[in-house]
């Protein structure tokens, strides 16, 4: 994704990338969250990230992506990676237990109980959200 | 642990994008594979450390909800940006450097 040169394909590769996420959520038992992901990143901010990219064309879509700090950048994330990894080497984790399958009635019956004030707020930044990125995208139109 | 080093190398990948790039609809790209990697580090946790609890997944459903309205915030503002300077490119994007 990060090595394209045209920005539909880095798109594109997103979209792959996020369903091989989702193909791993399948793998350790957590069906519903790969349905989430797949509905909410597959249907919607893939979308949406197209229509960001449509509304903002230039014809510098094939030009130089990267800007000057990109080898600093590189050095900086290989180095992150090299940390995390080593630091994950250093006390690895034993004793996995077998995982359990998480079926969607226990999912869904623990997130309006136990959950229920955080599914609450959850809902309300989203209308917040909604309504600031429609007031943001407006209010250019007057100035 | 293999899931924290995918995890790991999936946030870095994403690190290099919100470093290295001079637009902003990549750079937006950039942080959705970051908080992917923390969503896949919280699951290993939860499903191999604590197999009864829904804890992990039902956080997870939370960063995604918060990555989605991110998401949508950001695309108003990337708008309005291209709407004023005619450009996302954020090399150009200096006016609050001093």
């Amino acid at each position: 994704m990060v090595g394209t040169r045209n920005m539909v394909h880095a798109i594109l590769f997103l979209l792959g990338s996020l369903i091989g996420v989702a193909g791993i959520y399948v793998l350790v038992f957590a069906e519903f969250l790969a349905l989430v992901q797949i509905l909410i990143y597959g249907g919607g901010i893939i979308i949406v990230l197209l229509f960001a990219l449509m509304l903002t064309k230039r014809d510098e879509f094939h030009g130089r992506m990267e800007n000057a700090q990109w080898p600093l950048a590189a050095i900086a994330s290989l180095g992150l990676f090299v940390l995390i990894t080593a630091s994950i080497f250093a006390d690895p984790q034993s004793g996995f237990e077998k995982p359990i399958h998480a079926n969607f009635t226990e999912i869904g019956r623990s997130l309006f109980t136990k959950w229920a004030i955080p599914f609450e707020i959850a809902s309300l930044i989203l209308l917040i959200a909604l309504i600031g990125a429609i007031v943001i995208a407006r209010s250019g139109e007057e100035d | 642990m293999h899931l924290q080093i995918l995890s790991a190398a999936l946030f870095c990948i994403g690190v290099y994008g919100v470093l290295a790039k001079r637009n902003a609809v990549l750079i937006l790209m950039g942080i959705e594979l970051m908080l992917n990697a923390v969503n896949i580090n919280l699951i290993g946790f939860a499903v191999f450390s604590d197999p009864q609890g829904m804890l992990g997944q039902i956080i997870a459903i939370f960063v995604i909800t918060v990555a989605a309205a991110e998401v949508g915030l950001a695309l108003a503002i990337i708008l309005r940006l291209y709407r004023k300077r005619s450009s996302v490119n954020v090399d150009e994007l200096d006016i609050m450097k001093w």
